[in-house]
């Protein structure tokens, strides 16, 4: 079987060999034109006056376009509608598209994008937590809120109390490729859109409504992104549309790709949260209640901030079993750029929360950090009782509502209702019942040799001043499922030819995580032929509709699962004709190892599927597949969001200087559940990979805004994020000998997303080489830059 | 202008180039070859990379920011011309490929080319040779591992670029610095352009318009670093990958430094002279020289004069040179080494300096008594720490005296805040630079660089 293989990426060799062809890449028409936005330069205001004469008249321009000019729709939003391709009068952030330039050469649009004349009535923007609470500037009528017990009883009756206010900042995604798109026109009405994005229906429902056609008109075919990270599920659209718009008024093949800069001044990001806490322990370390405070900065459209900030809210716990929990969360609405989905989709920011407590508790009360983590652990895994589902009541669905996007969340208010106090359950209710870190954990810290390491950093911290180490440990649970519960479904178009071989389409995307070889293994296992037979293609929104963005570390899950379902449907239709034709029982047809045996016959896949065509037996098949069990009501805070949950623990050690808070990571060893992975060179490759990126996260990358909201870090000259030797000196990745004690895809677990929370260790540990400089607690922001983490130093040794 | 190069082994020549369209254009929307990315089209990020080889041998270099003229007579290979014609792939493409190196696969085309060239090279400090390129997928582990995978093998012969002899071409591309004097006293107002890493900017970012252009890279005799018993002179045009390696036994502070300033494939194109002329205040390259006491030797048409460095730099944006006038080189004594350089930035490698402090101390029987210390980013200009000198001189060499000498940073530095660092943080890291400096010099550790776990 090619599951569990450990198989290079499928276009590994195109890769190296520079022809794997991205939006960029692809050959366009004679005659295409180029296309580049001109951008707001002031974060809130309407424009009074609008002179594009110079842009008109500027070498090589073809055609500007303002609002004014969309024959339809103005939105590119994946919520509510609140996001206009261009600017509807009024201006929200620095570098909001206002108007459209459409010319001969990518050049010569960015020339002519900078010439327009346009005058600000400018406003005062909010830019800040402190602004936007000033102004009851937000998303939602009021923070959405998630009680567990009583947590404010719980920490007044408790020993001992830590509590502090933090900042957490966003971050770039730094794809490598930068967004991109190519609408052609076709016949008639339609509309062929190549796009750099995880989410072609979502680009495909998008361009629809801007050409006023019905999605039947529009394919978006996505072969590969370089890279999305969640940056590419709702980005891409404002320049899949202008290119579809820019087609339709000049006949051209239209493309647009954003300049490095541009992007990063146009596009979303990582929300930056801020949060206080307040939390009470017992002598021993037992969490007895904890009350969180979320403030998160969602810049100036609604895009996908509600369930980012829920999700935030949904990993409040992280691994640690909160008798008693209050989680409160105010969704800012900002003059800067809307934040977006980003790899663990405010997951990551929720579980930084805890883990500060965890690591302020270990402090205060003078116990190990993974000690105290270990004590306040959930219950192992045990088997429970399935609940029903309940089912919610149809309504009649607005057909311009973004059903695929996350965006889709329903909205509105219901009184808070508490869960229960205790239990092995989670702020929001759902009980944890496959909970492996306390093996994993017991593993890693025999692995990594924690314990005289721990005394080996210790030790070296009292005979050197000037360098000082430190050793951090951080866990992850991270629930998997879109907690918009009907995105969570698939579907799978599959082809076996005459000659054996076999064509596969899904509805997820490659952007490099290696889902489509990982689901291309599912097929030829269960066709039991080698890999080399199976023919991965684009994904196209005319093969495989009514996709789900790729995302929620979901892919080779429900894709993975639907391309079984179809492969199954094809491989019996096969059993069932050679078994008839055999007179032999279709349960005992076999294939394996490239061959089709049914009784004492042996055929080859090719020759079977030869004989399925002349008996006229359909090789062609859909599948389909839904994730079972989840069902959540985010109104109500209720349900179970989650199918299951992948875990994962790291331990890094750091070197600070303490004269100037430069500081590197020395070494890191991490044990992750991928359950029985579908292909374990890949799954270690996403665990290194969202190790670097989610270290990068805590430590060098730093968004800077100036107080006119114009962000100052808009290249990679000025925002930083990991480079070759910021990797750990010393990497030991291992996967967890387990599998999925819920019926997934091999019982393999999702990826993508929980090992970007093991980034959190570096900055735990450098929580630990600070704290080795003083007496007092650190109380390091993120990202800890070398600056902060010298402000941390003087905060320590008290002064400041 | 008129040009000849080889690419991937075959002739091109290029007829009326526009004299500043990039490497990385041409590349991907003339000739049609895609292989190369555009990831950041200002250098930093490496997808661009293709490697060129001049008489100095292989180089990496940024595609992105290479203008055409400066490839007349050179050698270029894209990521198409790795493999050989007939399809054998090259060492690095096979190891990246068994051991996971690429992931979405837009970085890549530049990491095969980085990797390619330092192969050619025999280079084995791979994390030094890759700083230029970004990977935002693989954490870099792979890479590397495919790099030292790829150590072994014979490089092949298909990669083994020769310069081609050229004719001269244009005015505009002089062959000498006798040539350059000539056509910029005649067109005094023209851009010069020594490696474009800083004036390319002005085109692919900026969109500015450049003309005329003159081109530095074709006068060889701007090259030459010359080392005497009493000086060590380096022209104008010499590469910071090749002044790094000069300095790495009589200053190896400064080699040090250099390593870490920009990226191999930045320091392939970047020169001193441009790096000192564009009187950049962040610029690594003066602070270290000014401590050594250098002195710029400038010309115009046949006029040539030299000033104590530290001079040139008037005020921000604002140095001493004339319409007409270039820097020829740049020269300091022979001495001791007592230097140490001090870059402080965000991220290690490739990363432009929040502060660069270099210090220049001699001691004689415990006592100070020469010091010299400058520091970039603390000022409009690279600036002497004068106060902080006085405080030092003549002085026992003692903990005493630097605790005592701090103060005096305020009176020389008001640093400013930006998105690399506050005021605060500069002021207080140029002082514990100095206390660094003492540390060091009393043999304890203090380079987090040289710590392991």
């Amino acid at each position: 079987m090619s599951v569990t293989k450990p198989l290079p990426h499928d276009t590994a060799p195109l890769h190296v060999a520079g022809s794997a062809r991205y939006v960029d890449d692809i050959p366009t028409p004679t005659g295409s034109l180029h296309l580049a936005f001109g951008m707001s330069p002031i974060a809130k205001g309407k424009i009074a006056a609008m002179d594009l004469s110079a842009v008109r008249a500027a070498k090589g321009v073809v055609m500007v376009m303002t609002a004014d000019d969309l024959p339809f729709e103005n939105d590119v939003s994946p919520s509510i509608h609140d996001e206009p391709l261009l600017s509807d009068g009024t201006v929200h952030y620095i570098g909001q598209p206002v108007f459209l330039v459409i010319a001969t050469s990518h050049l010569a649009a960015r020339k002519a994008a900078r010439l327009g004349k346009i005058d600000y009535a400018e406003e005062t923007p909010i830019l800040t937590v402190e602004d936007a609470m000033a102004a009851d500037s937000r998303f939602e009528d009021g923070p959405r809120i998630y009680v567990k017990g009583d947590a404010d009883g719980a920490i007044a009756g408790a020993a001992h109390v830590v509590e502090d206010t933090f900042e957490i900042g966003g971050q770039e995604h730094f794809y490598l490729e930068s967004q991109a798109a190519l609408a052609v026109p076709n016949e008639g009405a339609d509309m062929l859109v190549h796009s750099s994005t995880q989410h072609p229906t979502e680009i495909q429902h998008k361009v629809a409504d801007a050409l006023g056609v019905p999605m039947h008109a529009v394919r978006v075919e996505t072969r590969r992104m370089g890279g999305g990270f969640g940056g590419k599920e709702s980005q891409g659209n404002a320049l899949a549309v202008a290119c579809a718009v820019a087609a339709r008024a000049t006949g051209k093949a239209c493309k647009m790709r954003y300049d490095r800069d541009d992007d990063m001044i146009i596009t979303g990001k990582r929300h930056a949260f801020r949060i206080s806490y307040k939390a009470g322990f017992d002598d021993n370390g037992h969490i007895q209640g904890v009350s969180f405070v979320h403030y998160a900065l969602c810049g100036w459209a609604q895009d996908l901030s509600l369930p980012v900030a829920d999700r935030a809210m949904l990993h409040a716990d992280n691994t640690y079993l909160l008798p008693n929990a209050r989680i409160e969360s105010h969704r800012l609405k900002t003059n800067i750029q809307s934040a977006t989905a980003y790899r663990g989709f405010g997951g990551p920011q929720g579980i930084v929360g805890i883990e500060r407590v965890m690591d302020h508790a270990a402090h205060v009360l003078g116990l190990d950090p993974v000690e105290l983590r270990r004590r306040n652990y959930y219950e192992p895994a045990h088997e429970v009782a399935e609940q029903p589902i309940p089912q919610k009541p149809l309504g009649h669905p607005d057909p311009h509502e973004d059903l695929t996007s996350r965006g889709a969340v329903e909205m509105g208010n219901a009184p808070v209702r508490a869960v229960p106090a205790g239990g092995n359950t989670t702020p929001y209710g759902m009980e944890v019942s496959d909970f492996e870190l306390h093996g994993m954990t017991a593993a890693l810290l025999n692995s990594s040799n924690y314990a005289a390491r721990k005394s080996a950093v210790a030790k070296w911290n009292a005979e050197n001043s000037v360098i000082k180490k430190g050793i951090g440990f951080s866990p992850v649970k991270f629930g998997i499922s879109f907690t918009l519960t009907h995105l969570n479904q698939a579907g799978a178009l599959v082809h076996v030819y005459q000659d054996g071989s076999v064509h596969l389409n899904h509805g997820g995307t490659e952007m490099g995580q290696g889902l489509f070889q990982k689901v291309a293994q599912v097929a030829a296992s269960r066709f039991g032929i080698p890999l080399e037979l199976v023919k991965i293609t684009a994904t196209d929104t005319a093969k495989v509709p009514n996709t789900s963005a790729t995302a929620a570390s979901s892919g080779s899950d429900l894709n993975g699962m639907a391309v079984k379902a179809a492969c199954d449907t094809i491989r019996d239709r096969m059993a069932d004709y050679l078994a008839e034709r055999h007179q032999a029982d279709p349960s005992t047809v076999t294939f394996v190892d490239g061959y089709v045996s049914v009784g004492e016959e042996r055929y080859t896949f090719a020759e079977a599927a030869a004989l399925a065509y002349q008996g006229r037996i359909s090789l062609s098949a859909t599948g389909f597949y839904k994730t079972p069990k989840v069902e959540w009501d985010r109104i109500k805070g209720h349900g179970r969001p989650f199918f299951y949950f992948a875990y994962g623990a790291a331990i890094t050690e750091v070197a600070v200087d303490t004269l100037t808070g430069e500081n590197r990571i020395l070494r890191t060893d991490i044990m992750h559940d991928a359950g029985a992975s579908l292909n374990p060179a890949l799954d270690i490759g996403q665990v290194e990979g969202a190790y670097v990126q989610g270290a990068g996260w805590l430590t060098t990358e730093e968004l800077v805004w100036d107080d006119k909201g114009g962000l100052r870090t808009h290249a990679p000259s000025t925002y930083k994020i990991p480079a070759c030797s910021d990797r750990p000196d010393i990497f030991n990745v291992a996967l967890w000998d387990g599998e999925n004690r819920e019926d997934t895809i091999y019982r393999s677990k999702a990826v993508g997303e929980p090992p970007f929370n093991l980034g959190i260790s570096a900055w735990l540990a450098l929580s630990d080489a600070v704290a080795a400089c003083g007496t007092g607690y650190p109380a390091l922001n993120a990202p800890a830059t070398a600056e902060e983490v010298w402000r941390g130093i003087q905060r320590v040794k008290g002064d400041t | 202008m008129n040009i000849t190069f080889l690419l991937n082994g075959e002739t091109v020549e290029l007829k009326d180039i526009d004299p500043t369209a990039t490497l990385l254009d041409w590349l991907r929307e003339d000739r049609g070859l895609t292989g190369t990315k555009e990831g950041c089209n200002e250098g930093d990020c490496g997808a661009c990379t293709v490697m060129v080889t001049d008489q100095d041998g292989a180089k990496a270099v940024n595609s992105c920011i290479m203008f055409l003229p400066q490839l007349h007579g050179k050698a270029v290979r894209s990521v198409e011309g790795a493999s050989s014609p007939s399809g054998d792939a090259h060492p690095v493409q096979k190891t990246l490929v068994d051991l996971h190196g690429s992931q979405c696969g837009f970085c890549t085309p530049g990491f095969v080319m980085s990797m390619v060239a330092s192969h050619t090279n025999g280079a084995r400090d791979h994390d030094t040779q890759l700083a230029g390129n970004l990977c935002r997928c693989t954490g870099y582990a792979p890479i590397i591992r495919a790099a030292e995978a790829a150590e072994d093998h014979p490089v092949p012969v298909w990669v083994k670029d020769k310069p081609m002899a050229v004719q001269p071409t244009s005015s505009m591309l002089p062959d000498s610095s006798d040539e350059l004097a000539k056509v910029y006293a005649e067109n005094p107002d023209a851009t010069l352009v020594a490696g474009a890493t800083d004036v390319g900017l002005w085109v692919t970012k900026q969109l500015r318009g450049l003309d005329p252009v003159i081109f530095l890279n074709r006068c060889e005799d701007l090259k030459e670093i010359t080392i005497t018993d009493k000086e060590i002179r380096f022209g104008a045009m010499v590469d910071m990958n090749r002044m790094g390696e000069a300095l790495i036994d009589l200053h190896p502070s400064y080699a040090e430094m250099i390593r870490r300033y920009a990226s191999v494939q930045v320091r392939n194109a970047a020169t001193v002279g441009g790096n000192i002329a564009n009187g950049s205040p962040i610029g690594d390259n003066p602070p270290a020289l000014i401590t050594l006491g250098a002195t710029l030797h400038l010309r115009k048409g046949d006029t040539r004069r030299a000033i104590l460095l530290e001079e040139f730099f008037v005020d921000y944006g604002k140095q001493d040179r004339t319409p007409g006038e270039f820097v020829e080189a740049v020269s300091f004594p022979r001495q001791a080494d007592r230097l140490k350089c001090y870059k402080l930035s965000k991220r290690f490698d490739q990363d432009i300096s929040a502060v660069c402090g270099c210090f220049n101390i001699t001691v004689t029987d415990g006592v100070v008594e020469h010091v010299s210390i400058a520091f970039g980013g603390m000022a409009g200009t690279p600036k002497r720490a004068t106060a902080v000198e006085t405080a030092l001189t003549g002085k026992p060499w003692t903990r005493e005296t630097i605790k005592a000498a701090l103060p005096a940073f305020a009176e020389d530095y008001s640093p400013m805040t930006d998105m690399r660092a506050s005021a605060t943080y500069r002021l207080e890291t140029a002082k514990a630079m100095l206390k660094r400096y003492y540390y060091e010099d009393q043999g304890e550790l203090s380079n987090v660089l040289e710590v392991s776990a």
